[in-house]
């Protein structure tokens, strides 16, 4: 949007981007770097199954598997689902509350760096002596024993990253408390919004103690302390507690936007209000709060005794009822509507059947007994993939087609777009729906190969068959980006024709400022309520037009996070001797704290955008409060 | 918000900390760190108590055998006082009493130093008894736990005297009073978590 | 945004209700702080006198309890009008505390 920036070419856009705080800007870069290291956890999968598209294959050595299993889920988890939706949650977020900005805009920027620069260095362990090989949950038995540096990329990485989501979180948490636009009672917060809500409450209180877990394994490995080393009276389970009671929340983190996401595509392509909004609200709450009392599922076949088992296992099952309701009312809402079956439209009811059979396989792991079978199988494997891809994924590429032009002011080829939705959805099908059965016949998972007469070859062919379907899917979704992007077809307002929310009552892509005047929300899909009463500007104002108040952009958030970066190379060799470790260590925290002090002196009161600036603004001449 | 406005203790907000839409947003949020910072500390406490006087066989040092009362007593007195302080210090702040402010802040900061000086001395006797962060589990659970927390305290030191020396020849304003607030919420939390360790690392663990 | 701060000049009279209402209030956190004393003296003194195990530790824990509730409900004043949301928060906060406490003095090592 800057006039600037543009002005003055590439370079300074790029500067631009990197120094910006605004939400739309950094749910750009999220956006991007969500998207890279998608592709590279693609790959790394796609490594996965060319390896076990035969028996005995040495496509992968056995040490290399181990790492590229490991790096594909914690990419995908930690680096590309998360940061997605985090973006998604940004751009769109912001603007269906009817606010100017995220309530910490130099936070937002902070938090953005330092998922990137965790990303970054975790990813760095493939050129540095070998990536994690210990699976993503990073059992510490297991991880303890490892002996390149691969775990210790992982632990600090996702140390960093993991304080920049739970800034986030933080940063959602307040901004839709309190600056949501006059009118904006909870009750009428769009569904999306709502999820981003329960979602930012999850990360508050779910990343604390998988940082815990995570320093635990930093002093463990690196400097000599004992919690997971059973000889020294240390408890190897502390870790897998740790790590699932962060982990079953986040399993949440993920869905409930993506469940946002196709709550606003299923009222928007059926052209109806949202059936039973307070129901699904209410689900939204309850499954927040259940995700915290149900983590031990995941450890069944630990030995925690049958007293802790039952209760785990009612807590688990209880879950899939505020699920369910979830599903019925998303029924209901297509039910009788007047459909149109856009790609986001064709996503969302994919993804009614797919993550069904993601949540039934669930219940069924629920029962205890049956887990003991099931744990550690194929079943798992196909389980967990029919809710993060038949779930989240979809959804990731539901809202791609559905908000990029709010994003960006084009819209991607419906045509592209539907080869797209069914090449990936057939392939993720016949990838994972056969998984179920090569568990059910014993296949274990995160094994390198099998053998020629365990009878799995003609299942393992068809399901790396469906993986290709898959990455064609992608791939036509990047040509797809590209070519559109290179059409540059500008859209208006709301070019769906049928937004309900806020968004959609605003160019696309909106002035940096959002909203000139804040609006006045008059009730539940407010845009709709003002296009049904026949006004044209579709809001009605809760101030007259005057100055606005903005942030300035801001390179400290980059240093800070730099900072850890350089930090965590002097912890991460600091086992293998060397002198400058510790020093690095040093210089590289009084570069976080310094540049922290710097921001606390250093008084930072914004700019004002005048009112005949956005008056010419309005009219059409774009302006920059910059100057 | 206009910075080089000047406010009399008349035209002083009622809650100087919320009166700007800034104020509101980082007293929200702070709090809301507050309640993770409330995990944090309880993941720490979860794993001091399950790996309490847990150690190699043969190992030497219990907490029933190690920690002595009087010092974290003193401790204690220390810390709370300075919570006391910090709260004479916001009740100048809503006063618009910018010098007595700064004084009791500086009192905080005093109590505060001589807090982590008390934790100082208190670790280094361990160390010197052969005590280390390496010996055991239960060691390496017991100076991460309360490390944490002194950490925190050095943090907040830091914070107090930042804020302090910048301030000090403007005076008070609705851009610097949420700032001063904050600090002192942070102070108020780290000392609920030192109540806890108190009771639950030295009272608990004296009595074994 | 640029609304946000409405200047008010109180009268004398109310400058002066205000001055006590705060003194007022000071009196109580005095109280406040007497009471943790006297609630710590108690714990130490329990621990110190060697009673029953079974006894001190509840009473220590209940003090500590106590001692948590008037730090957040005083001296850091959540007792205040629109503070729900936040009270909101940190009691869950509190209750993810609690079950990860109940869930490593359990079945840690069973």
């Amino acid at each position: 949007m800057s006039s600037i920036a543009k002005k003055s070419g590439f370079g300074a856009t790029v500067w631009d981007y990197i120094t910006s705080v605004d939400h739309k800007k950094i749910a750009i870069l999220y956006l991007i770097s969500g998207g890279l290291f998608f592709l590279i956890g693609g790959i790394e999968a796609m490594m996965i199954r060319i390896q076990l598209m035969k028996a005995g294959n040495d496509f992968l050595s056995a040490g290399t598997y181990n790492e590229v299993m490991t790096m594909h889920g914690t990419t995908m988890i930690f680096l590309a689902a998360m940061p997605l939706l985090l973006g998604f949650m940004n751009a769109i977020m912001p603007l269906q509350i009817g606010a100017r900005d995220v309530a910490f805009p130099f936070l937002n920027s902070l938090g953005f760096w330092l998922f990137f620069f965790g990303g970054i260095f975790l990813n760095l362990s493939w050129f540095l002596g070998g990536a994690p090989d210990a699976g993503w949950t990073n059992y510490a038995s297991l991880a303890l024993a490892s002996e390149s540096h691969g775990i210790d990329f992982y632990a600090l990485g996702l140390t960093i990253s993991g304080f920049g989501t739970l800034i986030s979180g933080i940063n959602f948490l307040v901004t839709i408390i309190n600056m949501r636009a006059p009118g904006m009672t909870y009750m009428r917060m769009p569904l999306f919004t709502w999820t981003t809500f329960v979602a930012s409450a999850l990360i508050l209180l779910a990343f604390p103690p998988l940082t815990i877990a995570i320093f635990f394994m930093v002093f463990d490995r690196m400097f000599g302390s004992h919690f997971f080393d059973v000889a020294a009276g240390g408890n190897t389970i502390i870790w897998e507690h740790l790590f699932w009671i962060f982990g079953h929340p986040e399993v949440y983190i993920l869905i409930l936007p993506a469940f946002g996401i196709f709550s606003e595509i299923f009222a928007i392509f059926s052209r109806k209000r949202l059936f039973g909004y307070t129901a699904l609200v209410f689900a939204t709450i309850l499954i927040g709060f259940y995700g915290f009392m149900v983590w031990a599922h995941h450890m069944f076949t630990v030995g925690l005794g049958p007293t802790a088992n039952a209760i785990f296992a009612l807590a688990t099952m209880i879950i899939a009822v505020p699920t369910g309701v979830k599903i019925f009312n998303w029924l209901l809402t297509v039910w009788g509507g007047n459909v149109s079956f856009a790609t986001p439209m064709l996503y969302a009811v994919g993804f009614i059947p797919s993550f069904v059979a993601g949540g039934v396989t669930g219940v069924m792991q629920a029962i205890a007994p049956l887990d003991y079978q099931l744990h550690d199988s194929y079943f798992i494997v196909a389980h967990f993939h029919y809710v993060i891809v038949g779930g989240v994924v979809l959804a990731i590429f539901a809202a791609t087609h559905l908000y990029w032009p709010k994003m960006f002011g084009t819209m991607l080829s419906e045509k592209l777009g539907k080869i797209t939705f069914w090449l990936f959805f057939i392939g993720f099908h016949l990838t994972f729906f056969i998984q179920h059965f090569l568990g059910l016949m014993g296949m274990p998972r995160r094994v390198y190969t099998f053998g020629a007469n365990q009878g799995w070859d003609l299942f393992n062919a068809i399901s790396s068959v469906g993986a290709i379907f898959m990455a064609l899917g992608v791939i036509i979704m990047l040509v797809n980006i590209v070519l559109t992007t290179i059409k540059n077809e500008r859209v208006g307002n709301d070019p769906w024709g049928d937004g309900r929310t806020l968004e959609w009552a605003i160019p696309s892509p909106p002035p940096f400022y959002n909203f000139a005047q804040t609006p006045l929300v008059r009730g539940l899909d407010t845009y709709w309520i003002e296009k049904m009463e026949g006004n044209k500007e579709g809001m009605i104002y809760a101030e007259p037009l005057g100055d606005i108040h903005m942030p300035n952009n801001s390179f400290i958030p980059v240093v800070m996070s730099f900072g850890l970066f350089v930090a965590s190379f002097g912890a991460l060799y600091h086992p293998d001797g060397y002198s400058w470790t510790i020093p690095v260590l040093v210089i590289g925290l009084l570069i976080t704290f310094g540049s922290m002090l710097l921001r606390s002196l250093k008084d930072d009161l914004g700019f004002h955008i005048h009112k005949e600036d956005l008056i010419k603004d309005r009219e059409g001449v774009k302006t920059d409060g910059h100057k | 918000m206009d910075i080089n406005k000047k406010y009399t203790p008349q035209s002083w907000p009622d809650h100087p900390e919320t009166a700007t839409m800034e104020g509101k947003n980082k007293f929200v949020g702070f709090w809301l760190l507050l309640a993770a910072e409330s995990v944090t500390f309880a993941s720490l406490f979860a794993t001091y108590l399950a790996l309490k006087d847990k150690g190699p066989s043969g190992m030497e040092f219990t907490a029933a055998g190690l920690f002595e009362l009087p010092l974290v007593f003193a401790m204690t007195m220390i810390l709370l006082t300075s919570s006391l302080t910090s709260v004479y210090a916001m009740y100048h702040m809503k006063n618009h009493n910018f010098k007595s402010m700064q004084a009791w802040l500086a009192v905080t900061v005093l109590l505060g130093a001589a807090f982590l000086g008390l934790e100082i001395y208190e670790f280094n006797h361990y160390v010197h008894l052969g005590f280390g962060f390496t010996n055991s589990a239960f060691s390496s659970a017991f100076y991460t736990l309360v490390g944490t927390h002194g950490a925190h305290v050095v943090f907040g030191l830091g914070w107090f005297i930042a804020l302090m020396v910048r301030n000090a020849k403007r005076g008070l304003n609705t851009y610097n009073a949420p700032k001063f607030f904050l600090v002192s919420l942070y102070w108020h939390f780290i000392d609920v978590v030192w109540v806890f360790i108190f009771t639950v690392v030295y009272l608990m663990g004296v009595i074994g | 945004m640029a609304h946000d701060v409405h200047d008010y000049v109180r009268t004398k009279e109310e400058q002066e209700y205000i001055r006590r209402k705060r003194a007022q209030e000071m009196r109580h956190m005095l109280t406040s702080f007497a009471m943790m004393i006297f609630l710590t003296l108690i714990a130490f003194t329990a621990v110190a006198a060697g009673f029953s195990t079974y006894l001190i530790v509840p009473i220590i824990l209940l003090l500590a309890g106590v001692q948590v509730v008037l730090q957040l409900y005083h001296f850091m004043h959540l007792s205040e009008k629109g503070t729900g949301t936040i009270a909101f928060f940190m009691f869950s906060g509190m209750f993810v505390a609690f079950i990860v406490i109940l869930t490593f003095v359990t079945i840690i090592w069973w």
